[in-house]
Protein backbone atom coordinates (compact mmCIF):
# COMPACT_ATOMS: atom_id res chain seq x y z
CA UNK A 1 0.00 0.00 0.00
CA UNK A 2 1.20 3.65 -0.84
CA UNK A 3 1.61 6.19 1.66
CA UNK A 4 -1.42 8.26 2.04
CA UNK A 5 -1.87 11.46 0.08
CA UNK A 6 -2.36 14.62 1.65
CA UNK A 7 -4.32 17.08 0.22
CA UNK A 8 -3.57 21.06 0.56
CA UNK A 9 -6.41 21.13 3.51
CA UNK A 10 -5.10 18.95 5.50
CA UNK A 11 -3.37 21.50 8.24
CA UNK A 12 -6.98 22.56 7.88
CA UNK A 13 -9.36 19.98 8.69
CA UNK A 14 -6.94 18.92 11.73
CA UNK A 15 -7.32 22.81 12.63
CA UNK A 16 -10.96 22.36 12.53
CA UNK A 17 -10.60 19.21 14.49
CA UNK A 18 -11.38 16.39 12.01
CA UNK A 19 -10.93 13.05 12.59
CA UNK A 20 -8.68 11.83 9.86
CA UNK A 21 -8.70 8.36 7.92
CA UNK A 22 -7.27 7.08 4.95
CA UNK A 23 -10.14 7.01 2.05
CA UNK A 24 -8.88 6.31 -1.66
CA UNK A 25 -5.68 7.02 -0.86
CA UNK A 26 -6.30 9.90 0.60
CA UNK A 27 -5.96 11.28 4.69
CA UNK A 28 -9.54 13.09 4.62
CA UNK A 29 -11.91 13.94 7.61
CA UNK A 30 -14.56 11.23 8.33
CA UNK A 31 -15.92 13.78 10.40
CA UNK A 32 -15.22 17.06 12.59
CA UNK A 33 -16.06 16.92 16.26
CA UNK A 34 -19.57 18.11 15.73
CA UNK A 35 -20.16 14.20 14.67
CA UNK A 36 -21.80 12.82 11.45
CA UNK A 37 -25.37 13.54 12.56
CA UNK A 38 -24.71 17.42 13.31
CA UNK A 39 -22.91 17.42 10.08
CA UNK A 40 -25.60 15.88 7.73
CA UNK A 41 -28.31 18.57 9.28
CA UNK A 42 -25.88 21.16 8.76
CA UNK A 43 -26.49 20.68 4.88
CA UNK A 44 -30.02 19.88 4.63
CA UNK A 45 -30.82 23.07 6.91
CA UNK A 46 -28.08 25.46 6.31
CA UNK A 47 -24.97 24.67 4.53
CA UNK A 48 -21.38 22.35 5.12
CA UNK A 49 -18.39 22.45 3.76
CA UNK A 50 -16.32 19.66 2.16
CA UNK A 51 -12.96 19.45 0.75
CA UNK A 52 -13.10 16.99 -2.03
CA UNK A 53 -9.71 17.45 -3.89
CA UNK A 54 -9.44 14.17 -3.78
CA UNK A 55 -11.65 13.57 -7.28
CA UNK A 56 -9.85 13.24 -10.45
CA UNK A 57 -9.73 15.47 -13.24
CA UNK A 58 -8.80 14.76 -16.78
CA UNK A 59 -8.57 16.94 -19.49
CA UNK A 60 -9.92 15.79 -23.13
CA UNK A 61 -8.93 18.41 -25.72
CA UNK A 62 -8.79 18.38 -29.38
CA UNK A 63 -10.96 18.54 -32.53
CA UNK A 64 -11.86 14.39 -31.55
CA UNK A 65 -12.80 15.21 -28.38
CA UNK A 66 -16.63 14.94 -28.37
CA UNK A 67 -16.60 12.13 -30.49
CA UNK A 68 -13.93 10.14 -28.04
CA UNK A 69 -16.18 10.86 -25.15
CA UNK A 70 -19.10 10.02 -26.73
CA UNK A 71 -17.88 6.81 -27.45
CA UNK A 72 -16.50 6.27 -23.74
CA UNK A 73 -19.40 7.39 -22.05
CA UNK A 74 -23.55 6.39 -21.73
CA UNK A 75 -24.59 9.90 -21.62
CA UNK A 76 -24.52 12.16 -24.76
CA UNK A 77 -22.09 15.11 -25.04
CA UNK A 78 -23.14 15.95 -28.55
CA UNK A 79 -26.27 17.63 -26.70
CA UNK A 80 -24.30 20.08 -24.33
CA UNK A 81 -23.42 23.71 -24.66
CA UNK A 82 -20.88 25.33 -23.03
CA UNK A 83 -21.04 25.82 -19.70
CA UNK A 84 -22.88 22.67 -19.45
CA UNK A 85 -22.49 19.84 -16.90
CA UNK A 86 -23.67 16.16 -17.44
CA UNK A 87 -23.52 13.13 -15.10
CA UNK A 88 -22.84 9.95 -16.81
CA UNK A 89 -21.52 6.56 -16.52
CA UNK A 90 -18.31 4.94 -18.53
CA UNK A 91 -19.05 1.39 -19.35
CA UNK A 92 -16.66 -1.67 -20.31
CA UNK A 93 -17.26 -3.88 -23.22
CA UNK A 94 -19.23 -6.12 -21.21
CA UNK A 95 -21.64 -3.00 -20.31
CA UNK A 96 -20.48 -3.13 -16.02
CA UNK A 97 -19.56 0.44 -15.02
CA UNK A 98 -15.75 1.59 -15.23
CA UNK A 99 -16.64 4.92 -13.07
CA UNK A 100 -18.81 7.29 -12.71
CA UNK A 101 -17.98 10.41 -13.88
CA UNK A 102 -19.17 14.23 -14.33
CA UNK A 103 -18.41 16.19 -18.17
CA UNK A 104 -17.86 19.45 -18.03
CA UNK A 105 -17.40 21.46 -21.20
CA UNK A 106 -15.76 24.69 -21.95
CA UNK A 107 -16.26 24.43 -26.55
CA UNK A 108 -16.45 21.67 -28.27
CA UNK A 109 -12.72 21.16 -28.30
CA UNK A 110 -12.30 21.40 -24.62
CA UNK A 111 -13.62 19.41 -21.85
CA UNK A 112 -13.16 18.10 -18.05
CA UNK A 113 -13.94 14.84 -16.60
CA UNK A 114 -14.39 14.49 -13.16
CA UNK A 115 -13.99 11.33 -12.00
CA UNK A 116 -13.74 9.08 -8.85
CA UNK A 117 -10.16 8.79 -6.86
CA UNK A 118 -10.05 5.36 -6.25
CA UNK A 119 -9.95 5.32 -10.12
CA UNK A 120 -8.11 7.68 -11.56
CA UNK A 121 -5.31 5.15 -12.79
CA UNK A 122 -8.07 2.72 -13.78
CA UNK A 123 -10.03 5.72 -16.00
CA UNK A 124 -7.01 7.12 -17.83
CA UNK A 125 -5.57 4.03 -18.81
CA UNK A 126 -9.25 3.27 -20.42
CA UNK A 127 -9.83 6.76 -21.54
CA UNK A 128 -5.89 6.25 -22.98
CA UNK A 129 -6.87 3.33 -24.76
CA UNK A 130 -9.54 4.87 -26.56
CA UNK A 131 -8.74 8.42 -27.42
CA UNK A 132 -9.45 9.01 -31.09
CA UNK A 133 -7.62 10.90 -33.40
CA UNK A 134 -6.77 14.40 -32.61
CA UNK A 135 -7.46 14.02 -29.51
CA UNK A 136 -5.61 14.84 -26.37
CA UNK A 137 -5.58 13.56 -22.52
CA UNK A 138 -4.14 15.12 -19.48
CA UNK A 139 -4.91 14.10 -15.80
CA UNK A 140 -4.45 17.28 -14.02
CA UNK A 141 -5.85 15.90 -10.65
CA UNK A 142 -2.71 16.64 -8.30
CA UNK A 143 -2.78 20.33 -10.26
CA UNK A 144 -6.35 20.97 -9.21
CA UNK A 145 -8.12 21.05 -5.44
CA UNK A 146 -11.95 21.13 -5.11
CA UNK A 147 -14.12 21.96 -1.96
CA UNK A 148 -18.37 21.67 -2.24
CA UNK A 149 -20.37 24.33 -0.41
CA UNK A 150 -23.63 22.23 -0.37
CA UNK A 151 -27.44 22.75 1.43
CA UNK A 152 -29.89 25.52 0.98
CA UNK A 153 -28.06 28.52 1.99
CA UNK A 154 -24.86 28.48 -0.04
CA UNK A 155 -26.12 30.52 -2.74
CA UNK A 156 -26.44 32.88 -0.07
CA UNK A 157 -23.04 32.05 1.83
CA UNK A 158 -20.91 32.13 -1.52
CA UNK A 159 -22.74 35.51 -2.19
CA UNK A 160 -20.02 36.96 0.18
CA UNK A 161 -17.74 35.91 -1.69
CA UNK A 162 -19.01 36.34 -5.28
CA UNK A 163 -22.28 38.36 -6.29
CA UNK A 164 -25.24 36.25 -6.89
CA UNK A 165 -25.21 37.02 -10.63
CA UNK A 166 -21.77 35.85 -11.41
CA UNK A 167 -22.65 32.71 -9.84
CA UNK A 168 -23.53 29.55 -12.13
CA UNK A 169 -27.23 30.04 -11.72
CA UNK A 170 -28.98 27.12 -13.16
CA UNK A 171 -28.27 23.26 -11.79
CA UNK A 172 -25.49 21.81 -13.43
CA UNK A 173 -23.42 24.52 -14.86
CA UNK A 174 -20.79 26.29 -14.53
CA UNK A 175 -18.82 29.05 -14.65
CA UNK A 176 -15.33 30.50 -14.79
CA UNK A 177 -14.53 33.25 -12.20
CA UNK A 178 -12.42 34.12 -9.87
CA UNK A 179 -13.32 34.10 -5.57
CA UNK A 180 -10.88 35.87 -3.51
CA UNK A 181 -8.49 36.71 -6.94
CA UNK A 182 -7.78 33.08 -7.26
CA UNK A 183 -8.91 31.37 -11.09
CA UNK A 184 -11.64 28.83 -9.90
CA UNK A 185 -14.24 26.74 -12.19
CA UNK A 186 -17.47 26.96 -10.11
CA UNK A 187 -20.24 24.27 -10.93
CA UNK A 188 -24.01 24.14 -9.86
CA UNK A 189 -23.07 20.99 -8.68
CA UNK A 190 -22.81 18.60 -5.77
CA UNK A 191 -23.48 14.90 -3.82
CA UNK A 192 -25.85 15.54 -1.58
CA UNK A 193 -29.26 16.30 -2.76
CA UNK A 194 -29.81 19.90 -1.70
CA UNK A 195 -28.33 23.04 -3.91
CA UNK A 196 -24.81 23.85 -3.87
CA UNK A 197 -21.60 24.41 -5.55
CA UNK A 198 -17.94 22.73 -6.34
CA UNK A 199 -15.33 25.05 -6.63
CA UNK A 200 -12.09 23.57 -8.44
CA UNK A 201 -8.95 25.96 -8.74
CA UNK A 202 -5.02 25.24 -7.77
CA UNK A 203 -4.78 23.39 -4.15
CA UNK A 204 -2.30 26.01 -3.03
CA UNK A 205 -4.94 28.62 -2.92
CA UNK A 206 -7.84 26.76 -1.56
CA UNK A 207 -7.14 26.92 2.16
CA UNK A 208 -8.37 30.89 2.51
CA UNK A 209 -11.47 30.13 -0.07
CA UNK A 210 -12.30 27.36 2.43
CA UNK A 211 -11.53 29.56 5.33
CA UNK A 212 -13.68 32.61 4.00
CA UNK A 213 -16.80 30.17 3.29
CA UNK A 214 -16.89 29.36 6.82
CA UNK A 215 -16.93 32.70 8.17
CA UNK A 216 -19.13 33.99 5.45
CA UNK A 217 -21.26 31.13 7.01
CA UNK A 218 -20.54 31.39 10.44
CA UNK A 219 -23.69 32.95 11.59
CA UNK A 220 -26.05 31.06 9.01
CA UNK A 221 -24.36 27.60 10.54
CA UNK A 222 -22.56 26.46 8.02
CA UNK A 223 -19.46 23.81 9.48
CA UNK A 224 -16.90 22.23 7.74
CA UNK A 225 -18.11 18.23 6.58
CA UNK A 226 -16.12 14.95 6.10
CA UNK A 227 -16.94 12.12 4.50
CA UNK A 228 -18.94 10.48 7.19
CA UNK A 229 -22.02 12.64 6.17
CA UNK A 230 -21.07 13.04 2.36
CA UNK A 231 -22.02 9.25 2.25
CA UNK A 232 -25.19 9.51 4.64
CA UNK A 233 -26.26 12.61 2.62
CA UNK A 234 -25.41 10.80 -1.26
CA UNK A 235 -27.59 7.92 -0.03
CA UNK A 236 -30.29 9.41 1.37
CA UNK A 237 -30.45 11.56 -2.20
CA UNK A 238 -30.64 8.17 -3.86
CA UNK A 239 -27.29 8.97 -5.46
CA UNK A 240 -24.96 6.02 -6.02
CA UNK A 241 -21.40 5.38 -5.03
CA UNK A 242 -18.82 3.79 -7.10
CA UNK A 243 -17.53 0.39 -5.61
CA UNK A 244 -20.97 0.30 -3.78
CA UNK A 245 -23.77 0.73 -6.25
CA UNK A 246 -21.91 0.58 -9.10
CA UNK A 247 -18.93 -1.96 -10.59
CA UNK A 248 -16.90 -3.35 -13.36
CA UNK A 249 -19.13 -6.17 -12.97
CA UNK A 250 -22.67 -4.57 -11.97
CA UNK A 251 -24.64 -4.06 -15.75
CA UNK A 252 -24.97 -0.26 -16.02
CA UNK A 253 -28.69 -1.35 -17.38
CA UNK A 254 -29.28 -2.87 -13.32
CA UNK A 255 -28.80 0.66 -11.28
CA UNK A 256 -31.46 2.66 -11.88
CA UNK A 257 -29.65 5.14 -13.90
CA UNK A 258 -31.79 4.90 -17.41
CA UNK A 259 -31.56 8.56 -17.46
CA UNK A 260 -28.15 8.74 -18.12
CA UNK A 261 -27.73 5.98 -20.62
CA UNK A 262 -28.66 7.33 -23.92
CA UNK A 263 -29.42 3.88 -26.40
CA UNK A 264 -30.77 5.98 -28.52
CA UNK A 265 -26.66 7.39 -29.26
CA UNK A 266 -25.28 5.16 -32.54
CA UNK A 267 -22.68 3.82 -30.44
CA UNK A 268 -20.90 3.86 -27.03
CA UNK A 269 -18.96 0.90 -25.38
CA UNK A 270 -21.20 -1.36 -23.75
CA UNK A 271 -24.03 -0.52 -25.71
CA UNK A 272 -24.04 -3.81 -27.59
CA UNK A 273 -23.35 -5.84 -24.75
CA UNK A 274 -26.56 -3.70 -22.77
CA UNK A 275 -28.91 -4.45 -25.48
CA UNK A 276 -28.24 -8.12 -25.58
CA UNK A 277 -28.99 -8.23 -21.36
CA UNK A 278 -32.23 -7.57 -20.34
CA UNK A 279 -31.69 -6.23 -16.62
CA UNK A 280 -32.64 -9.40 -14.13
CA UNK A 281 -31.16 -7.16 -11.00
CA UNK A 282 -32.69 -3.99 -10.01
CA UNK A 283 -31.23 -0.89 -7.41
CA UNK A 284 -33.82 -0.11 -5.14
CA UNK A 285 -34.25 1.48 -1.40
CA UNK A 286 -35.64 -0.03 1.23
CA UNK A 287 -36.56 0.56 5.22
CA UNK A 288 -36.23 -1.39 7.58
CA UNK A 289 -39.20 -1.87 9.90
CA UNK A 290 -37.53 -3.82 12.62
CA UNK A 291 -34.96 -2.31 14.81
CA UNK A 292 -31.15 -2.47 13.61
CA UNK A 293 -28.87 -1.33 10.26
CA UNK A 294 -28.52 -3.32 7.67
CA UNK A 295 -25.34 -2.50 6.33
CA UNK A 296 -23.30 -3.29 3.00
CA UNK A 297 -23.23 -6.88 1.75
CA UNK A 298 -25.78 -8.20 4.21
CA UNK A 299 -27.93 -10.15 2.37
CA UNK A 300 -31.98 -9.93 1.27
CA UNK A 301 -34.32 -12.94 1.38
CA UNK A 302 -37.71 -13.25 0.28
CA UNK A 303 -39.59 -15.61 2.32
CA UNK A 304 -36.77 -17.48 2.63
CA UNK A 305 -35.09 -17.44 -0.63
CA UNK A 306 -32.36 -15.24 -1.65
CA UNK A 307 -32.92 -12.54 -4.07
CA UNK A 308 -29.91 -9.87 -3.50
CA UNK A 309 -27.61 -7.64 -1.07
CA UNK A 310 -27.50 -4.75 0.61
CA UNK A 311 -25.02 -2.02 -1.57
CA UNK A 312 -25.43 0.63 1.21
CA UNK A 313 -27.34 1.26 4.10
CA UNK A 314 -27.09 3.41 7.43
CA UNK A 315 -29.22 5.25 9.77
CA UNK A 316 -30.91 8.34 8.21
CA UNK A 317 -30.35 11.12 9.95
CA UNK A 318 -33.42 12.75 7.72
CA UNK A 319 -35.73 10.01 8.20
CA UNK A 320 -34.48 8.95 11.66
CA UNK A 321 -34.69 5.36 10.98
CA UNK A 322 -32.27 2.91 9.58
CA UNK A 323 -32.38 2.35 5.40
CA UNK A 324 -30.94 0.49 2.82
CA UNK A 325 -29.76 0.20 -1.04
CA UNK A 326 -30.04 -3.07 -2.20
CA UNK A 327 -29.31 -5.04 -5.60
CA UNK A 328 -32.22 -7.34 -5.97
CA UNK A 329 -34.27 -9.62 -8.18
CA UNK A 330 -37.04 -7.27 -10.25
CA UNK A 331 -40.45 -7.55 -9.81
CA UNK A 332 -39.89 -8.34 -5.21
CA UNK A 333 -42.93 -6.87 -3.34
CA UNK A 334 -42.37 -5.95 -0.11
CA UNK A 335 -41.85 -6.80 2.75
CA UNK A 336 -38.28 -8.41 2.47
CA UNK A 337 -35.96 -9.80 5.08
CA UNK A 338 -32.51 -8.66 5.82
CA UNK A 339 -30.10 -10.91 7.95
CA UNK A 340 -28.05 -8.39 10.26
CA UNK A 341 -25.93 -10.56 12.47
CA UNK A 342 -27.59 -13.64 12.63
CA UNK A 343 -31.48 -12.28 12.21
CA UNK A 344 -33.40 -11.43 9.73
CA UNK A 345 -34.89 -7.97 9.92
CA UNK A 346 -37.97 -7.12 7.79
CA UNK A 347 -37.88 -4.05 5.52
CA UNK A 348 -40.46 -2.41 3.14
CA UNK A 349 -39.34 -1.00 -0.63
CA UNK A 350 -39.69 2.22 -0.78
CA UNK A 351 -39.07 5.29 -3.96
CA UNK A 352 -35.85 6.28 -4.25
CA UNK A 353 -34.57 8.92 -3.54
CA UNK A 354 -35.35 8.38 0.25
CA UNK A 355 -35.71 12.50 0.54
CA UNK A 356 -37.59 15.15 -1.55
CA UNK A 357 -34.65 16.72 -3.20
CA UNK A 358 -34.60 20.61 -2.78
CA UNK A 359 -32.04 21.71 -5.95
CA UNK A 360 -34.35 22.81 -8.43
CA UNK A 361 -32.44 25.38 -9.88
CA UNK B 1 -11.43 12.93 26.73
CA UNK B 2 -13.22 12.78 30.10
CA UNK B 3 -12.35 10.28 32.60
CA UNK B 4 -14.48 9.70 35.77
CA UNK B 5 -12.38 9.06 38.82
CA UNK B 6 -14.81 6.77 40.64
CA UNK B 7 -14.77 4.77 38.22
CA UNK B 8 -13.36 0.84 37.06
CA UNK B 9 -12.68 0.00 33.77
CA UNK B 10 -12.42 -2.78 31.03
CA UNK B 11 -9.95 -2.62 28.02
CA UNK B 12 -13.13 -2.63 25.67
CA UNK B 13 -13.80 0.81 27.64
CA UNK B 14 -17.11 -0.20 29.54
CA UNK B 15 -16.82 1.04 32.96
CA UNK B 16 -18.41 -0.52 36.52
CA UNK B 17 -19.39 1.29 39.45
CA UNK B 18 -19.85 -0.64 42.34
CA UNK B 19 -22.50 0.01 44.39
CA UNK B 20 -22.43 -2.57 47.26
CA UNK B 21 -23.55 -6.37 45.55
CA UNK B 22 -24.45 -4.39 42.24
CA UNK B 23 -22.83 -2.91 39.63
CA UNK B 24 -23.67 -0.20 37.12
CA UNK B 25 -22.40 -0.39 33.67
CA UNK B 26 -21.85 1.74 30.90
CA UNK B 27 -19.40 2.87 28.04
CA UNK B 28 -16.29 5.28 28.23
CA UNK B 29 -16.46 8.81 27.25
CA UNK B 30 -13.17 7.31 24.77
CA UNK B 31 -15.84 4.34 23.80
CA UNK B 32 -18.81 7.17 22.56
CA UNK B 33 -15.95 9.31 20.50
CA UNK B 34 -14.78 6.21 18.53
CA UNK B 35 -18.46 5.12 18.17
CA UNK B 36 -19.57 8.20 17.25
CA UNK B 37 -23.32 8.91 16.83
CA UNK B 38 -25.16 5.88 18.39
CA UNK B 39 -28.61 5.14 17.14
CA UNK B 40 -29.55 2.45 18.52
CA UNK B 41 -28.80 -0.09 21.09
CA UNK B 42 -30.35 -3.52 22.37
CA UNK B 43 -30.31 -4.45 25.98
CA UNK B 44 -30.37 -7.72 28.04
CA UNK B 45 -33.95 -7.94 29.77
CA UNK B 46 -33.61 -7.79 33.71
CA UNK B 47 -33.14 -11.43 35.01
CA UNK B 48 -30.31 -12.05 31.85
CA UNK B 49 -27.20 -13.51 32.69
CA UNK B 50 -23.91 -11.76 31.51
CA UNK B 51 -20.64 -12.83 31.54
CA UNK B 52 -17.67 -11.23 32.32
CA UNK B 53 -15.49 -10.34 29.32
CA UNK B 54 -18.28 -11.64 27.11
CA UNK B 55 -20.71 -9.12 24.91
CA UNK B 56 -24.24 -8.29 26.40
CA UNK B 57 -25.35 -5.46 24.29
CA UNK B 58 -24.36 -4.33 20.80
CA UNK B 59 -24.87 -0.52 19.68
CA UNK B 60 -25.36 0.80 16.24
CA UNK B 61 -23.88 4.10 15.25
CA UNK B 62 -23.96 6.06 11.79
CA UNK B 63 -20.70 4.01 11.01
CA UNK B 64 -20.83 0.90 12.69
CA UNK B 65 -22.04 -2.33 14.65
CA UNK B 66 -20.26 -2.81 17.79
CA UNK B 67 -20.39 -5.62 20.78
CA UNK B 68 -19.95 -4.15 24.20
CA UNK B 69 -18.82 -6.43 26.82
CA UNK B 70 -19.41 -6.92 30.09
CA UNK B 71 -16.83 -6.27 32.75
CA UNK B 72 -18.56 -8.59 35.55
CA UNK B 73 -20.37 -12.00 35.81
CA UNK B 74 -23.83 -11.57 37.27
CA UNK B 75 -27.32 -11.20 36.80
CA UNK B 76 -29.12 -8.29 35.37
CA UNK B 77 -31.42 -6.31 37.99
CA UNK B 78 -32.24 -3.35 35.85
CA UNK B 79 -32.24 -1.73 32.66
CA UNK B 80 -31.65 1.98 31.68
CA UNK B 81 -35.15 2.25 29.36
CA UNK B 82 -34.45 5.68 28.59
CA UNK B 83 -31.63 4.34 25.58
CA UNK B 84 -34.01 2.36 24.12
CA UNK B 85 -35.63 5.68 22.84
CA UNK B 86 -32.61 8.25 23.39
CA UNK B 87 -29.57 6.30 22.63
CA UNK B 88 -28.06 9.83 21.70
CA UNK B 89 -27.59 9.87 25.62
CA UNK B 90 -24.19 7.43 25.09
CA UNK B 91 -22.31 9.96 23.19
CA UNK B 92 -23.87 13.07 25.10
CA UNK B 93 -23.60 11.79 28.94
CA UNK B 94 -21.33 8.29 28.80
CA UNK B 95 -20.78 8.60 32.57
CA UNK B 96 -24.75 9.53 32.98
CA UNK B 97 -25.86 6.78 30.80
CA UNK B 98 -25.62 3.41 32.48
CA UNK B 99 -26.82 0.72 30.07
CA UNK B 100 -27.53 -2.22 33.17
CA UNK B 101 -27.22 -3.03 36.72
CA UNK B 102 -26.56 -5.96 37.32
CA UNK B 103 -26.23 -8.04 41.00
CA UNK B 104 -22.04 -9.43 40.67
CA UNK B 105 -20.90 -12.70 41.13
CA UNK B 106 -17.61 -11.94 40.57
CA UNK B 107 -15.77 -9.14 38.65
CA UNK B 108 -13.34 -9.14 35.56
CA UNK B 109 -9.57 -9.76 36.87
CA UNK B 110 -8.37 -7.29 34.51
CA UNK B 111 -10.49 -3.85 35.16
CA UNK B 112 -8.58 -0.96 35.79
CA UNK B 113 -8.47 2.54 38.14
CA UNK B 114 -8.79 5.92 36.55
CA UNK B 115 -5.33 6.77 36.59
CA UNK B 116 -4.74 3.22 34.94
CA UNK B 117 -7.69 3.57 32.00
CA UNK B 118 -6.05 7.23 31.09
CA UNK B 119 -2.62 5.88 30.19
CA UNK B 120 -4.30 2.98 28.47
CA UNK B 121 -6.25 5.62 26.45
CA UNK B 122 -3.46 7.37 25.54
CA UNK B 123 -1.68 4.35 24.16
CA UNK B 124 -4.39 3.52 21.84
Amino acid sequence: MNTPKRTSLYNAHVKHGGKIVEFAGYELPIQYETGIITEHNAVRNAAGLFDVSHMGEFMVEGSGAIETINNLITNDVALMTPGGVIYSLMCNEKGGVVDDLLVYKFTDTRFLLVVNAANIAKDYKWVEEHLLTNTTLRDISEEVGQIALQGPKSEEVLSKLLPVEQQPSKNYTFVETKILGVDCILSRTGYTGEDGFEIYCDPSKIEPIFEALLKAGEKDGVIPCGLGCRDTLRFEAGMPLYGHELSDTIPANEVGLGFCIKMSKPQFIGKDALESHPAKYIRRGVILTDKGIAREHALVFKEGREVGYVTTGTFSPTNNVAMAMVRVEKGLDSPVEIEVRNKRLKADFIKLPFIQKNNNK
Amino acid sequence: MEVKANLQYAKSHEWVLIEGSKAKIGISDFAQHALGDVVYISIPEEGDTVVAGEPFADVESVKAASDIYSPVTGTVVAVNEVLNDTPALLNEDPYGAWIIEVEVGSLSDDLMDAGQYEAYCAEQ
